[in-house]
């Protein structure tokens, strides 16, 4: 399903560009097409988070700033409990934060949230990126290339939990920061940092599907503690990142989302305007006959000369 | 009457207020190139895009729909005692996208990869659309505007000393330049007209994408038709503006037979917009919001407001005869599309995690008011050495 869908999309971008192209040079056929997307893997990534199981120890958001080369600081700073006082946001020194939430279950007990980007199936900033500068990887994970980036910020206002960050403070080279699923790491055959510091196995990784199976079991085992939600199974159409919890996830602060995936109407539109090209060359020509008609009728009322191409210079010649 | 340099001073009292405004956002902008768009904006990771692109691309990029909507009406509709409005609206377009193309590249973190986009695609985006399409608009826009640089050329050029001898040589290469374009000019012309409904539309399509994020009462699927319906009706009311000021500035004689025919043509290019904006607003019930008369809801009923009383002082016969009038009319026009796009992109966005309500910096207002005051000094300058205005010879 999801590749048939796939299959339509490229077909449909590759003309997009043939075309562009043609029109642009007249050289038709020597289009330079970029590599598709890969469809995604029936193997892709995906994580589950279980809010009742994590304890808040934040080791995740030290493993994550270590691994991406960000101001760390000592393990040890990471126990004080103070910062919980405020709600923070992922940002472009912290890709993945962890927050306090009170729990009305059991007040000695409060819930912790991770959060970071949630590598959406269908990821909004993917569709939004002017360059294509944000790649949907077929394992899953949605990864930014600085190499092309422009730093429109066009991915942080299309992204529907607010996850792209930017280094303000920089006028040359700045990023565009978020969770990469540490990329890297996985390539030398590695765990992403917050998933092998997790003390507590508040962090499943594994195949999507898998994990979509245990966060099931999970909640049917223990109808009393889980809600019977799994956030992100079918949020904007899922995402790789998933969470169980025992109560409300609004109330845990995770905007309440749709199905619809983000840049479904967005893409209808666009590609509504630009059906093949028809509508942009239909009114080309429907403006060319137009201008035609109208000077013909002009020219057979007076003694201009007939038969010459409307110009703008028409007025110099009177 | 035909197209003539008018003889002016370029310095007067009002270029010297509008030289320390441009000479002040530049200093702002200064500090954006050399410690980043944080040291001088107020944008933050929660509210990315501002004033900036707000105002300088989506409202420049409306108000300079004059280009295209009285080129149609002059040259596809050849309507041909219009001609004396396409040289000034032309201009104005040509100067407006410039702009909107410098305030791209400053808003941009890495503006020197702002080529970027012509090999780098992706046809999904509807920023990518509206980038090339600016792109390319501005191009047909410059090549519009050759033959009025061929004219004032032709037959006078005068290198000083031994480079005179190529006077004759310059001269011919313009007289082929000028045959060629005026040859091909309507490819152009329809080009542009084409782009412009492209663009003005996908401008629409940039925020869908933002989805929950928009308020209600802008966020629609029929936003692309909306600023497209917008920025027609917005074309004549700017040329109106701008030949008002132009000729209470130069002390010409205002073309009123022109200017109340673009006003009475206003009314139906501005009715059909209102009718799908309240439409829109009554189908998909969103009044609930406007009828909580909170800030939100004032941005939404003040944009809709100056646009009604327009229409409404446009449907009477005294405004389209009475200079000030008609200049109220179109002002308010003018104000209601820019206040229109200023709520699409800023009141509007209204994240799920909004730690701290985005202002526009000083900063970002300097350098805005720099450019626009920049921009009024570069027209300003054609005008007097190029063939743009249309009057009699004193």
């Amino acid at each position: 399903m999801i590749y048939i869908e796939h299959m339509n999309n490229i077909d449909r971008r590759n003309f997009l560009k043939t075309a562009a192209i043609g029109a642009a040079s007249l050289t038709l056929g020597s289009a330079t097409v970029k590599a598709a997307d890969k469809p995604l893997s029936d193997d892709r990534i995906g994580i589950l988070v279980d809010t009742t199981a994590c304890v808040g120890c934040r080791h995740c958001e030290w493993a994550c700033r270590t691994a991406h080369g960000l101001p760390a600081g000592e393990l040890e700073s990471y126990s004080d409990n103070s910062v919980f006082k405020e709600y923070r946001r992922p940002g472009n020194e912290a890709l993945t934060v962890v927050n306090e939430f009170e729990n009305e279950k059991n007040p000695l007990l409060p819930v912790f949230v991770k959060s970071q980007c949630m590598h959406c199936e269908k990821p909004a900033c993917v569709s939004a990126c002017i360059v294509g500068a944000l790649t949907k990887n077929e394992d899953g994970s949605v990864t930014w290339n600085d190499d092309k980036c422009i730093g429109c910020r066009y991915c942080m206002v299309a992204c529907q939990f607010q996850i792209p960050t930017y280094e303000w403070q920089k006028s040359i080279d700045p990023h565009i920061m978020k969770c990469d699923l540490c990329s890297e790491r996985r390539s030398n055959g590695k765990l992403p940092a917050c998933i092998e510091i997790c003390p507590n196995e508040a962090l499943l990784f594994g195949k999507r599907s898998d994990v979509l199976k245990a966060a099931k079991n999970k909640i049917k085992r223990k109808p009393d503690t889980y809600i019977n939600h799994i956030y992100g199974e079918h949020e904007v159409g899922g995402t790789t990142w998933m969470y169980i919890a025992g109560k409300k996830f609004d109330k845990l602060k995770m905007p309440p989302l749709g199905t619809a995936t983000a840049p479904g109407i967005s893409e209808a539109i666009q590609h509504g305007i630009f059906a093949y090209f028809v509508p942009p060359v239909t009114l080309f020509a429907l403006l060319g006959t137009m201008m035609w008609v109208t000077k013909w009728k002009k020219t057979n009322g007076s003694d201009e000369p007939k038969g010459k191409l409307p110009d703008v210079n028409d007025e110099k010649e009177k | 009457m035909k197209p003539l340099p008018v003889k002016k001073n370029f310095f007067s009292l009002g270029v010297i207020v509008l030289a320390v405004l441009a000479v002040n956002g530049l200093a702002f902008l200064s500090i954006r190139f050399y410690s980043g768009l944080g040291a001088v904006t107020n944008l933050d990771n929660q509210t990315p895009w501002g004033l900036w692109i707000g105002v300088d691309v989506a409202a420049g990029v409306a108000l300079a729909a004059g280009g295209f909507t009285s080129a149609a009406l002059a040259h596809v509709f050849h309507r041909e005692s219009y001609h004396a409005i396409v040289r000034p609206a032309l201009l104005t377009a040509m100067l407006g996208y410039t702009f909107v193309a410098f305030a791209v590249c400053i808003d941009i973190g890495r503006f020197y990869y702002i080529w970027h986009p012509l090999i780098m695609w992706n046809g999904n985006s509807a920023l990518f659309e509206v980038g090339i399409c600016v792109m390319i608009y501005m191009t047909v826009l410059y090549i519009e505007f050759l033959p009025i640089v061929t004219e004032r050329f032709i037959g006078k050029v005068n290198f000083p000393g031994a480079l005179a001898a190529f006077n004759k040589p310059v001269d011919a290469l313009l007289k082929l330049l000028d045959r060629g374009l005026s040859k091909t000019m309507f490819v152009f012309i329809i080009a542009g007209v084409v782009l412009s409904t492209l663009h003005q539309s996908s401008l629409g399509t940039l925020m869908v994408i933002a989805g929950q994020k928009m308020h209600p009462l802008w966020q629609t699927p029929v936003l692309p038709l909306l600023f497209l319906l917008s920025a027609i009706a917005v074309g004549f009311p700017m040329i109106i503006f701008e030949s008002l000021i132009a000729s209470k500035s130069f002390r010409l004689k205002p073309e009123m037979k022109i200017l109340s025919n673009l006003g009475s043509m206003t009314v139906p290019l501005l009715g059909i917009y209102l009718a799908f904006k309240l439409g829109d607003m009554f189908i998909r019930e969103t009044f609930i919001y406007a009828a909580k008369f909170d800030y939100t809801a004032w941005m939404f009923l003040s944009e809709i407001g100056l646009l009604l009383l327009a229409f409404l002082m446009l449907l009477s016969r005294k405004t389209s005869g009475s200079p000030a009038m008609l200049f109220t009319a179109a002002s308010l026009i003018i104000a209601g599309v820019l206040l229109n796009r200023f709520n699409n992109f800023i009141t509007a966005y209204k994240p799920f995690y909004d730690t701290v309500t985005y202002y526009p910096s000083i900063g970002e207002i300097s350098v805005t008011i720099g450019c626009i005051a920049l921009l009024v000094l570069i027209y300003r300058f054609i005008v007097i050495y190029f063939p743009v205005i249309s009057h009699e010879k004193k």
